[in-house]
């Protein structure tokens, strides 16, 4: 972050701002549902989840609308046997995996998934993996992760996934940039292209589209984060050498400039060099979102914990479309990726993490906002009781990063109010 | 381990929140991780309710396996107790609290609740959710329903509805349709359960002089232990299709000693006439996969071929417990039953039996797309497009109507057939097209089989002037009847011998 983007800052932000925690039934996803949009992002890889019928049954609740003829996802469901250890849980898990790949041939990379059954059990998937790999290979690279509801929050089984695939990168010390956090197509082109027009690179993305096209790491590598929920990704990618550029996350006109810049600054890109590239896009970006600002702005709007966007996504809200955030909450606050976004964020608004869903309603029914951020359980109840609600959940299927998403993403928090205008029933 | 690319239920948790949902009053604490509370979402988004489920969820995380997570279900039962203030309470747990035992249960008597708090006992991992469902209504109708009253004398006949749950397949309007067939019929319903019933409802089941049970994976045990406890008689008859409404009729006014003749001369259903019409000609023998729920299996097997004359080509069930029934059906129709909850199972019967219509569940719509055959949904699971708007019930008369759009919708009309069999090499009307009726929506894949036989370049084309949705059949036929006498190489005369031979 720059000193210059900073002095446009209130004095203090959020940076010191007092977090409420609290105890209570969280509603949220668990990790396992990172693997809906994962497994259209890297389209060679297969998730098989090894777990228990809930497990299955999440996945399919989840993505089960959509009519496919071969799902690149599928859930090895433990039964009484493997539980009762009258089976051996790795042979069953050899044969499970020898008749999936028999079936998808085409499948380069796999992923075994870890559950909350599989976990408490203590079924070692890490071993597996090595074994499977020893006997599937070179066709098939065989790696694990957990995306168990007791340790992981909906997006945070993207981040534990990315992680399993740091330690597969092949070193290379040269310079480059590497964006992390799987993006939408279209997004990831746009911003190849700006950082070739500010001669940064090479760029590489994590994940990337197909197994084989992995990037390299090493100590030239600088990393920009696209999402802020890659704690461990980041933290493993800073143990091979790589060094995080501190900023805040591309969303909006602002969020997107400060973020381009972290790298232009890394990569010496004369001030004028970096205006003449990004203005256009930043003044369209301006355009766009001024669209949106009659219905948005001097609106009060609260936000349920999700997918840890919140944050970003309030200071977005707040300082480019004049919404005023009521109550921020977020499944867990990572204070160091952060740091940036906080500091832009307007005083005033009761930062929550973790939670309470029953109290924080509470908390919502009292301060009655203009627009209520939640998950899909809570949305169409809180909309009998006469809220207006955006889910959640649509701000990771979406693109909504860089400069030409800007519009689309006020246009999302538009929507329900506009829709709630229209409509005559 | 079961690789499990779809399953056809969810675990027993579901089927108890179902019940606990359908009802008023009751509450369910739920002893789970964080993650699991996705339950939610069927409810308020598949079938789209406008309020949350009544169910609490400890939501234990790593961090808690550590401490007492048996004081986490504690305070989670006490504080939902304080909060909704319910009649009475389930209290269980889900697959991952079941591996930890804490006995919620136990628990919750400890709590000393000033209401009925019934335990469960789902075992996550040999049961599944209409298990679950009938095994919570049991046990609720177990422990609610007060003792045997004597039934006043000389007033009018009156019965409990059983079954209807939250997230079953149209058991809103099913309920609907029977509920007014009944009142039509002059009797009383005393209580319906467990889709609107309060606990304080429960206790009043016993004053019914019987039971219509709609739904016998929810409601069998119930109904069952009403009969011995309390000498309620149940229907037997699921009243999907004409025919089976009918007999439905005739069973309900034995059971409430009234005569059917009246009603059953009054009322009927524009399906009949509309499959005897001459426009539903084409549909005769078409080759039709049947899976599902074992009563919607059933019952539309029966519809298929007695009120749409299809020819049963498959029929199966991921329900065990009926499988004796289903073989016993499929039997009648010269066929070996698929009894599994092994999607890719099913997938394989399908494949083997080339149906040119599958009426199965939103799973075989996944296999119907792989292999390009037209599909309708007819057991759940389902997903949010099955939980329609508009009426439309399975049961009854107007249910009737409801199959015979549903079912015939996706299957090719008859011009377009006729025309797609003279001329084939229309740039619109392709041959692999999907029915223009339907848009552009359907791809048709045609299927690969193994190729163990040599096809001649000339048969091969001939093949391919068969219509796409008997053509799998053709290929297989052919394939066979070369197979059996040993012929290599499948030419011109190959196939229209095997056709001759097969004559269908």
């Amino acid at each position: 972050m720059s000193a210059a983007a900073l002095a446009h800052a209130p004095a203090a932000g959020c940076t010191e701002a007092p977090v409420l925690r609290e105890r209570g039934q969280r509603e949220v996803f668990c990790g396992l549902t990172g693997i809906i949009w994962l497994h259209r992002k890297i389209q060679d890889a297969f998730f098989l989840v090894v777990g228990s019928r809930t497990c299955a049954h999440l996945m399919q609740s989840a993505a089960g609308v959509m009519i496919f003829a071969e799902p690149r996802f599928a859930t090895a469901i433990m039964e009484e046997r493997d539980l009762a250890g009258m089976t051996d849980a790795n042979e069953e898990l050899d044969r499970v995996v020898a008749q999936l790949l028999a079936r998808r041939p085409d499948i380069r990379l796999l992923f075994l998934v870890g559950s909350c059954p599989s976990e408490v059990i203590k079924l070692d998937l890490s071993r597996a993996a090595q074994r499977l790999n020893a006997t599937h290979a070179p066709g098939v690279r065989v790696l694990n992760y957990s995306g168990s509801g007791i340790e992981t929050t909906f997006t945070q089984g993207e981040d534990a996934c990315l992680a399993a695939l740091v330690p597969e990168m092949r070193a290379d010390p040269a310079p480059s940039l590497l964006v992390v956090g799987a993006l939408a197509e279209v997004v990831e082109d746009q911003m190849r292209r700006q950082f070739e027009a500010l001669g940064i690179g090479p760029v590489a993305f994590l994940p990337p589209r197909r197994a084989a096209d992995l990037p390299g790491i090493g100590p030239g590598t600088r990393f920009l984060l696209a999402q802020p929920f890659l704690a461990e990704t980041a933290r493993l990618l800073e143990e091979h050498g790589a060094r995080r550029l501190a900023a805040p996350f591309p969303l909006g006109a602002e969020g997107t400039t400060a973020w381009l810049r972290a790298a232009a600054e890394a990569w010496d890109v004369p001030a004028a060099r970096f205006r003449e590239v990004t203005a256009i896009g930043e003044q369209r970006a301006r355009t766009a979102i001024a669209r949106h600002r009659a219905l948005l702005a001097g609106r009060r709007i609260t936000f349920f914990p999700d997918s840890q966007l919140e944050i970003p996504l309030a200071r977005f809200l707040a300082r480019e479309l004049d919404m005023q955030p009521v109550e921020i909450g977020t499944p867990y606050l990572h204070r160091q990726h952060l740091a940036e976004e906080l500091a832009l964020l307007p005083t005033g608004a009761t930062l929550s993490e973790g939670g309470d869903v029953d109290s924080q309603l509470d908390r919502c029914r009292a301060a009655r906002p203009d627009l209520v951020v939640c998950g899909l359980g809570l949305a169409n109840p809180l909309e009998a009781e006469g809220f207006t609600t955006k889910w959640s959940i649509e701000l990771v299927f979406t693109p909504i990063q860089g400069y030409d998403q800007a519009g689309d993403l006020a246009a999302l928090f538009a929507r329900p109010l506009d829709r709630r205008m229209r409509l005559m029933v | 381990m079961q690789l499990a690319i779809w399953t056809y239920e969810g675990p027993p948790h579901i089927g108890a929140m179902r019940v606990a949902t359908a009802m008023q009053g009751l509450h369910y604490v739920l002893h789970a991780p964080q993650g699991d509370t996705y339950a939610d979402l069927l409810f308020t988004m598949i079938e789209r309710r406008g309020a949350r489920p009544p169910v609490t969820y400890t939501t234990f995380q790593a961090r808690d396996l550590g401490g007492d997570t048996a004081e986490l279900f504690k305070s989670a039962a006490s504080d939902a107790f304080r909060r909704f203030q319910p009649q009475a309470m389930i209290v269980g747990a889900s697959c991952t609290a079941e591996l930890i035992q804490d006995d919620p249960g136990g628990l919750a008597r400890a709590l000393g609740l000033p209401i009925p708090v019934i335990p469960l006992e789902l075992p996550s991992y040999q049961k599944k959710e209409n298990w679950g469902a009938a095994e919570t209504f049991y046990r609720l109708v177990r422990g609610l329903c007060a003792p045997p009253a004597p039934r006043p004398a000389g007033r009018a006949p009156s019965c409990n509805i059983l079954g209807p749950t939250a997230l079953g397949f149209r058991h809103r309007d099913d309920l609907r349709e029977i509920t007014s067939l009944l009142e039509r019929m002059g009797i009383t319903i005393n209580v319906t359960a467990p889709l609107g019933a309060t606990p304080a409802d429960l206790t009043r089941l016993g004053e019914a002089d019987f039971n219509v049970v709609l739904y016998p994976e929810t409601a069998g045990p119930a109904a069952a232990w009403l009969a011995r406890a309390h000498a309620q008689p149940a229907t037997k008859t699921i009243p999907i299709g004409l025919n089976a409404t009918r007999e439905f009729i005739a069973e309900v006014a034995a059971l409430a000693g009234i005569d059917p003749a009246p009603i059953l001369a009054a009322e009927s259903s524009r399906s009949a006439w509309y499959s005897r019409s001459v426009d539903s000609n084409y549909l005769t023998g078409k080759r039709v996969f049947v899976f599902g729920d074992a009563t919607h299996a059933l019952a539309a097997a029966r519809v298929a071929t007695e009120e749409l004359g299809f020819t049963l080509v498959g029929l199966g069930s991921y329900a065990r417990e009926q499988a004796r029934e289903l073989r016993d059906a499929a039997k009648a129709h010269g066929i070996e039953a698929t009894i599994s909850d092994d999607y890719l199972a099913v997938e394989a019967s399908i494949q083997a039996a080339q149906p040119e219509l599958i009426l199965g569940t939103q799973m075989e719509r996944h296999t119907a797309k792989r292999l390009g055959i037209p599909c309708a949904v007819i057991s759940a699971p389902v997903h949010v497009q099955d939980y329609p708007a508009r009426y439309s019930p399975q049961m009854g008369f107007e249910g009737a109507n409801v199959l015979f759009d549903t079912w015939v919708h996706p299957l090719m009309m008859g011009l377009e057939e006729h025309l797609l069999g003279m001329f084939r090499e229309d740039f619109e009307f392709q041959a692999d097209a999907a029915p223009s009726h339907l848009g552009a929506a359907a791809a048709t894949a045609t299927p690969t089989l193994p190729a163990t036989l040599t096809w001649t370049a000339e048969a091969e084309r001939e093949l391919g002037k068969i219509p796409f949705f008997v053509r799998g059949k053709a290929r297989r036929n052919t394939e066979r009847y070369a197979t059996e006498r040993s012929i290599g190489t499948i030419t011109l005369e190959a196939l229209y011998d095997a056709k001759a031979h097969f004559s269908r």
